[in-house]
């Protein structure tokens, strides 16, 4: 008990006079600051690709595309498969017509606004059941494009990131005009990110024939999917790839999000490093200018643990501002931040924004916590150990 | 110079400030060095485009093919010297997550038009002369351990063959490598006559063309005039410069470089708060030594120097180690990474940079403490001590 009160009286002692020695302490907050803005700003890259990713695909929707195909960019189904899916067992029937989408992906250059440079974004030929497949999209700006016409709807994402993109305006591509009569939400999800046509539009376009390159099927619950997977791996006319898309889109995201973290984690321990000899620095330099103090307060009976722990509190608690400062400055600069990059896995533009979540800003604070233990450590250490005659007679 | 020792000796005045000093600003610039590197690596080649060579892609798409028919007609153009062809064939060895570069090509006149991929001379006939032959650049074959000779099963995801098939078989013919040390050459090429032969579908088309602009013409106007020629057909083409093409990849990747920049400001800034703060303290410890060297009749300028030079050495230091650190590491991450984000190397450039800001960021450390100390009068700080 007296010691943790000595502790208390001793930290207490510390803090109040940290004034004087403002310019140190500065210097370690910055450095706990700069390593938990890099970590949240770098980490919530890719929290928020993968938010984007995942948020779109759902349980109960099945994606088919040819076997052996790693994405719908290289996949192609028949007309007469998309049909065979549509009378397969396990899909969900509204009134006499299976709830499916058979679609045309294919990638087309518009210019990105942030760089007035050429990016491929995706362009999806859908048919009429695109929406009740997903769940999450909806109309939110014009109409819905017609039938058989040259019209294009597309994501609020896209709209933001890539130039030319109005409800109103016309776009060209190669020698076929468009003219954009809409705009549609999904939660920001990765539908978000394409420009949606009728599939058949679309197929004269680019001259695809009767082909498709994936069929979305709603599914009579999420526990259907083996059911519907053993029909058609068992007819010989078709050889798919049957998934969830939610599964899709999570092998989709897989590459980049494992990437961004492959950077992130290793630059966040160096950086961490860095920071623990600022830390180190900056306490070291606290022990020494406080020298006579301490020695004077062991000499009125303070102990030496409670100059240790209190030296170790009063490192923790810099650290510990720094890392909010830090992961303050990553929430207000980052957080909500567009950007679109191209995900190799699609060879395709994903428009997504950062996501400064509340477990990343935890984790920094974990970092923030580290840091500061094992900056003050060593310091603390000597401070407890200092001999109180010599220090007082140095001084 | 003279100094030297003087400056040594005061720069480990405290073993220990010292020391975590010259290990932070180490950590910063081996940070430096491996971000320059990965930076290099985004900007995806760039800096090794041959400014005589240029890429013919649908102007709609790069996934769009263009006829072969085109071959003849771009050949044709006035300043094209030579052109040749390749396509995409997105395949994968064994696991979809072993996936790299593979293009049927035509070997003869695509080895011409990159006369920096070498090969022996023996194993290039082998692969001329054999149908289903492959070659593959030296990082793929140490990533996944393959010798000439060996049989590679490729697994296509868009290629289906006409038989039905999705694995394609081919024999190492020959390794290649390249002789530019930025460069890479991770990938496969394989003969475009049995992909042509051997799809279902898409006869009769290519992924691209790739020529080289005759000595003393243009290439813009060489650009212009093919993509004119194309104008209005089914097949519009859009023709640019490789360095043009590699960085409208690079820039399809966004702010990666604005990221990588922030992170390095970030970096910066709390390496030359820590040193700054280093300097100011070991100089305000040191006033009466200072003014007794002064008074021994050293000049302003010269006390001036000796603790900016100190502030520099400390920089250097550590900079050096961690550059030093930071190629070395680079040297082993660059096989590692080869198939999967080729051409990680860290520049002669970036290196020189580097020493500039080890400098700059020294003198920028050490200034205000050094003038301090420049403008020190000997009574005053003898007083004071």
């Amino acid at each position: 008990m007296r010691v943790l009160k000595q502790i208390v009286a001793v930290t207490w002692l510390n803090l109040r006079n940290l004034p004087q020695r403002v310019g140190s302490s500065v210097v370690a907050v910055i450095g706990v600051a700069a390593v938990v803005l890099v970590f949240a700003a770098v980490l919530s890259m890719a929290k928020g690709f993968e938010r984007t990713m995942i948020s779109a695909g759902s349980d109960d929707t099945a994606i088919i595309m040819r076997s052996g195909s790693t994405s719908e960019l290289n996949s192609g189904i028949s007309n007469d498969q998309a049909l065979i899916v549509a009378n397969a067992p396990g899909v969900l029937k509204d009134g006499d017509s299976a709830v499916i989408s058979a679609e045309l992906y294919v990638v087309v250059d518009v210019k990105k606004k942030s760089t007035n440079t050429d990016a491929n974004v995706p362009f999806r030929g859908i048919q009429s059941g695109a929406f009740a497949v997903r769940n999450n999209v909806a109309m939110v700006e014009g109409r819905m494009f017609e039938t058989g016409k040259n019209e294009i709807i597309v994501g609020r994402a896209a709209q933001q990131e890539f130039a030319g993109l109005d409800t109103g305006s016309t776009i060209r591509f190669g020698q076929t005009e468009w003219q954009i009569v809409g705009v549609f939400e999904a939660q920001g999800s990765v539908s978000e990110s394409e420009l949606w046509t009728d599939v058949r539009v679309l197929q004269n376009a680019y001259r695809r024939g009767n082909f498709f390159q994936s069929v979305r099927a709603k599914l009579q619950s999420s526990a259907s999917l083996p059911e519907l997977e053993a029909a058609l791996e068992a007819d010989p006319r078709i050889d798919p790839d049957v998934m969830s898309e939610r599964e899709y889109y999570s092998g989709q995201a897989e590459p980049l999000s494992r990437f961004i973290k492959l950077i992130g984690y290793p630059l966040t321990i160096l950086m961490s490093i860095g920071a623990v000899f600022g830390a180190l620095n900056s306490m070291y330099s606290s022990v020494s200018v406080r020298g006579k103090e301490i020695a004077t307060l062991r000499a009125l009976g303070f102990g030496p643990i409670s100059i240790l722990f209190s030296t170790m509190i009063e490192s923790t608690l810099l650290a510990l501002v720094g890392g909010v400062v830090g992961g303050a400055i990553a929430f207000l600069a980052f957080n909500g931040f567009q950007v679109s990059t191209l995900n190799g896995a699609s060879f395709s533009q994903v428009v997504f924004d950062f996501a400064v979540t509340p477990d990343l800003l935890i984790n920094g604070l974990y970092a923030a916590l580290i840091i500061g233990a094992f900056g003050g450590l060593f310091p603390a250490i000597r401070a407890a150990r200092l001999p109180v005659a010599q220090a007082l007679r140095e001084l | 110079m003279k100094y030297f020792r003087l400056i040594w000796k005061n720069a480990w005045r405290k073993k220990i400030r010292t020391s975590l000093t010259v290990l932070s600003v180490f950590v910063a610039f081996l940070l430096f060095a491996l971000l320059s590197a990965l930076g290099f690596a985004f900007r995806g080649g760039v800096d090794v485009a041959d400014a005589e060579r240029l890429i013919v892609i649908d102007k709609i798409s790069l996934i769009n093919p263009l006829p072969m028919s085109y071959r003849n007609r771009i050949a044709a153009t006035e300043g094209v010297e030579s052109v040749t062809h390749a396509s995409w064939f997105g395949g994968y060895y064994q696991d979809p997550r072993n996936q790299f570069g593979q293009f049927p090509v035509d070997p003869e006149s695509y080895f011409d038009m990159y006369p920096e991929f070498n090969m022996p001379a023996e194993q290039f006939e082998a692969f001329k002369r054999n149908r289903t032959g492959a070659v593959v650049g030296r990082e793929i074959a140490d990533t996944y351990g393959w010798k000439v000779g060996d049989q590679i099963p490729i697994q296509a995801t868009i290629w289906t063959r006409a038989d039905g098939g999705r694995t394609w078989e081919f024999q190492l013919e020959g390794i290649f490598s390249t002789d530019d040390p930025r460069g890479s050459s991770a990938l496969m090429l394989f003969q475009y006559d049995y992909f042509e032969e051997a799809r279902a579908f898409g006869k009769g088309t290519v992924g691209w063309y790739i020529l080289r602009v005759s000595k003393g013409a243009d290439p813009v106007q060489v650009a212009n005039a093919i993509d004119l020629q194309f104008a209005n057909s089914p097949n519009e083409t859009e023709t640019s410069t490789e360095a043009a093409f590699a960085q409208s990849f690079t820039k399809q990747f966004g702010n990666i470089a604005l990221i990588v920049t922030l992170i390095l400001g970030a970096v910066f800034f709390t390496l030359l708060l820590v040193s700054g703060n280093t300097m100011s303290q070991s100089v305000r410890e040191r006033i009466s030594e200072l003014a007794v060297l002064k008074t021994l009749g050293f000049s302003d300028p010269a006390v001036l120097g000796i603790v900016l030079s100190e502030s520099i050495l400390i920089m250097l230091m550590g900079g050096l180690l961690g550059l030093g650190l930071g190629w070395l590491l680079i040297q082993g991450l660059a096989q590692q990474m080869a198939a999967f984000l080729p051409g990680i190397f860290l520049s002669p450039a970036a290196m020189a940079g580097g020493v500039a800001m080890m400098i700059g960021a020294g003198i920028l450390a050490g200034i205000f403490p050094a003038l301090k100390a420049m403008r020190l009068s000997i009574i005053d700080a003898l007083a004071r001590a």
